[in-house]
C-alpha cells in the first residue's frame, strides 16, 4: 500500500500531539542524560557541567569490559533459549482449537502482567533449600539431599527465560498463525518426516520474524536489573545493575549516564547489525 | 492392475462424519477426480490416501500393499495443495529440488532431475527465480513439478485449479491431462467443478454427504446418473415423479411414456430427463401436454419452461428447432426414451 505524501501542515496535524509528547518524555530526557554523561562529577556530591569524557573512558577498564560482555552474553542467552522454547510450543498452539488458544493465550498474558519483582522473589522460593524444588527432586531420587539452586547463573537464566518466554511467544504467534499449514504438511508429503520438516521449512519461512523476536528478546533482556540481583551472585549482575548502582548509592550521575548512554548505543548498534546483515542476504537473494 | 485399493474407509472427527464408508478401486494409470459439493468429504478422503489424516476405519491399500499405517513421508505419493504450499523462502529451482534433497540425492543427480522437470512444465529459464515473483499459472507448475520430482507412486491433487482465472484453468485442465498421459501416472484430483472433472477424468467418482454415489466414465455420469444426487449435480436435468401402471410401464401425471418401464416390483420412482433431450412440438400432436411459464432467449439456445402437473420442465432447443410459442401458451411435450433414466432411489 502507498501512501500520499501529507501536503499541507493540516495533514501533519494528527502528528503533533504524539510528536510532542515523543519529544518532552523521549528526547529531551535522553538529550539530558548524553549531557549529564560528559559533566565531571563532584566527589560526595552532586556535578558540574563540564566536558570531559572520563566517563566513557573507565569503561575500558576490565572490571566494566566484564560486566558489558557478560550482560550481552546473558542477554543473547536468553533471547535464544526463549526462541528455541517458544518456537515449538508456539507452532504447537496454532494449531490448537480456537478455545485452546485463548485459554493458553490469557494464561501468557497473565504471566506477562507479574512484575519482575514477584517473579524473582517466586523463583528464590522455588530454589531455596528450605522450601524449593530441591525438595521435590530428592524425594524423586533425583538430587541426594535438598539443596538451595542460588544464587547462580542456571538461576539467574531460569527466571529471565521465565520472564521473557510469554514476551516472546506473543511476538511469534501473529506470524504462526498467518502460516500456511499445508506447508509442513507439503513437506511431508515430499518426503520429511515432521521434525525435518518443520527445520527445513518452518523456521526458514519464518526466518524474519525469527530474527526480529530474537532482537526484541535481546533488547527486552538487556535491561533486566533485579532478577539477576535476586537470583545471581554479583559476577552475574549485569550493567543496569551497575548503572543503578553507580546513580543511587555512589551519587556519579556522569558515569551512570555514561553507562546508560553506552548501553542504548551498543543495543542500536547490534540491532542495526542485525537488519544489515538481513538485508545484504535478502538483496543477495 | 489396481493401483489404490480403498476398503471402506470411514473418517470421524467427533460425530461428523465426514468420509463414511468409502471402497474404490483405482486402477493404474488411470486419471480420477473426486467430484462433489463443497464439505462432501472429497478433500478429507484424499488427505486419508495423503495420509494426512488417520482413518477412522477401513484400510488403504497399495499396489495390494496396507499403506494404512504408513506415515505420510514415507508414502512417495506427491500432492499439490490447493494453496499450492511453495515454500517462500526457497527459489523455483530449490522447491523442485526439496523432495529429491530431504531423500538424499547428489548434487548431480538433483540438477540433472530439476533440470528435466523444469522443462517438463516449461519454465527452464524461471529456475533461479523466487516463488513471490512467479504468475499464478506459473505457480501451479512448480507446484506439479515439485509434487512429480520422485516419480510419485501416486500424484494427489486438491482443487489445484481453483484459484486461476477461467480462461487460464481451461488450458491447464487440458495441460495437466496430457502430462499425466505422458507419464501414466495414476493421478487423483479433488474439483467441485463438474466442467473439469469431464475434460480431465477417465473415472469420475461423484460424493455426497461422505459417501461415494457413483464412480463411473464421464459420459456414463452424465448419461446414466445412478441416482437423483449425481442427476442433479451434474449439469442441469429435470426430475419427474413417475408411477409404474400394472405392466410396469412408466405413467407420468397418468399420462403412459411410451418405451419408459420401471424395474419389477417397484411402484414409484424418479426419471430424469435432460433439458436439451426433451422436446417440445404442437400441444395436438402430443400425449402430454402442459403450459409454458417462461422463455428465456439466450441467443444461441432457448429455454423453455414449461409447467405440467405442477413440476416445471426446462427445455434447451437451439433457435432452429425451437416451437413458437409464448408464455401462457399450450404445448406438448415428447420425452424420448432413450433419454429417459428412471431413477428408483
Amino acid at each position: 500500500m502507498r501512501r500520499e505524501p501529507a501536503r499541507t501542515f493540516s495533514d501533519l496535524l494528527p502528528l503533533l500531539f504524539p510528536a510532542a509528547m515523543l519529544v518532552v518524555f523521549f528526547v529531551i530526557p535522553f538529550g539530558i542524560m548524553i549531557a549529564v554523561s560528559f559533566f565531571r562529577r563532584q566527589q560526595g556530591g552532586f556535578y558540574t557541567v563540564d566536558f570531559v569524557i572520563a566517563n566513557y573512558e573507565r569503561f575500558l577498564t576490565p572490571f566494566f569490559g566484564d560486566v558489558l560482555g557478560f550482560s550481552l552474553f546473558l542477554a543473547a542467552a536468553v533471547a535464544v533459549c526463549c526462541v528455541l522454547l517458544a518456537l515449538p510450543f508456539t507452532s504447537f498452539l496454532a494449531g490448537c482449537s480456537r478455545r485452546v488458544q485463548v485459554v493458553w493465550l490469557v494464561g501468557i498474558l497473565a504471566i506477562l502482567s507479574l512484575s519482575e519483582v514477584i517473579i524473582g522473589f517466586a523463583w528464590s522460593t522455588l530454589f531455596s533449600r528450605t522450601a524449593g524444588i530441591g525438595n521435590l527432586l530428592s524425594a524423586l531420587d533425583l538430587m541426594e539431599t535438598p539443596k538451595a539452586l542460588l544464587p547462580g547463573f542456571g538461576a539467574v537464566l531460569t527466571g529471565m527465560i521465565y520472564q521473557a518466554l510469554p514476551f516472546t511467544i506473543l511476538l511469534l504467534y501473529p506470524s504462526l498463525m498467518r502460516l500456511d499449514p499445508s506447508l509442513l504438511e507439503a513437506a511431508r508429503t515430499l518426503g520429511a518426516s515432521p521434525m525435518r520438516g518443520f527445520v527445513s521449512v518452518v523456521v526458514p519461512a519464518l526466518r524474519h520474524t525469527i530474527a526480529a523476536t530474537l532482537i526484541m528478546v535481546f533488547v527486552f533482556a538487556l535491561g533486566s536489573y533485579l532478577l539477576p540481583q535476586i537470583l545471581g551472585r554479583p559476577q552475574h549482575w549485569t550493567l543496569s545493575v551497575l548503572i543503578t548502582d553507580q546513580a543511587i548509592y555512589q551519587s556519579n550521575m556522569p558515569f551512570a549516564a555514561a553507562m546508560a548512554v553506552f548501553l542504548v548505543l551498543i543495543s542500536l548498534a547490534l540491532v542495526g547489525l542485525v537488519l544489515l546483515v538481513g538485508g545484504r542476504r535478502e538483496a543477495a537473494r | 492392475m489396481s493401483a489404490l485399493t480403498l476398503e471402506g474407509v470411514a473418517k470421524r472427527f467427533g460425530s461428523l462424519v465426514a468420509v463414511d464408508n468409502v471402497s474404490l478401486t483405482v486402477l493404474k494409470g488411470t486419471f480420477v477426480c473426486l467430484l462433489g459439493p463443497s464439505g462432501c468429504g472429497k478433500t478429507t478422503l484424499l488427505r486419508l490416501i495423503a495420509g494426512l489424516e488417520a482413518p477412522s476405519a477401513g484400510r488403504i491399500l497399495l499396489d495390494g500393499t496396507d499403506v494404512t499405517g504408513l506415515p505420510t513421508h514415507r508414502r512417495d505419493f506427491g500432492m499439490v495443495f490447493q494453496s499450492l504450499a511453495l515454500f517462500p523462502h526457497l527459489n523455483v529451482r530449490d522447491n523442485i529440488a526439496y523432495p529429491l534433497r530431504i531423500r538424499g540425492a547428489a548434487k548431480t543427480e538433483w540438477e540433472s532431475r530439476v533440470g528435466e522437470l523444469l522443462e517438463l512444465v516449461h519454465l527452464q529459464d524461471h529456475g533461479e527465480r523466487p516463488v513471490s515473483r512467479l504468475s499464478g499459472g506459473q505457480r501451479q507448475r512448480v507446484a506439479i513439478a515439485r509434487a512429480l520430482a520422485v516419480s510419485p507412486r501416486l500424484f494427489l491433487l486438491d482443487e489445484p485449479l481453483s484459484a486461476l482465472d477461467a480462461k487460464l484453468r481451461e488450458a491447464m485442465q487440458v495441460e495437466l491431462r496430457q502430462l499425466q498421459q505422458k507419464l501414466g501416472i495414476t493421478t487423483i484430483v479433488v474439483t467441485h467443478d463438474q466442467r473439469e472433472a469431464m475434460t480431465m477424468a477417465d473415472l469420475v467418482v461423484v460424493m455426497g454427504n461422505g459417501r461415494i454415489h457413483q464412480a463411473a466414465a464421464p459420459v456414463d455420469i452424465y448419461r446414466k446418473p445412478a441416482n437423483a444426487f449425481v442427476a442433479d449435480f451434474i449439469g442441469s436435468t429435470n426430475l419427474l415423479d413417475i408411477a409404474a401402471d400394472g405392466s410396469g410401464r412408466a405413467l407420468f401425471d397418468g399420462v403412459p411414456l411410451p418405451g419408459v418401464t420401471l424395474p419389477a416390483g417397484v411402484g414409484r420412482a424418479r426419471l430424469s430427463i435432460r433439458p436439451e433431450d426433451v422436446r417440445l412440438t404442437a400441444p395436438e400432436t402430443a400425449a402430454l401436454t402442459g403450459r409454458v411459464t417462461f422463455l428465456r432467449d439466450l441467443g444461441g439456445t432457448v429455454e423453455t419452461f414449461v409447467e405440467a402437473a405442477d413440476t416445471t420442465i426446462v427445455a434447451v432447443s437451439t433457435r432452429r428447432e425451437r416451437v413458437r410459442a409464448a408464455a401462457g401458451d399450450p404445448i406438448g411435450i415428447q420425452l424420448p426414451a432413450e433419454a429417459c433414466v428412471v431413477l428408483t432411489r
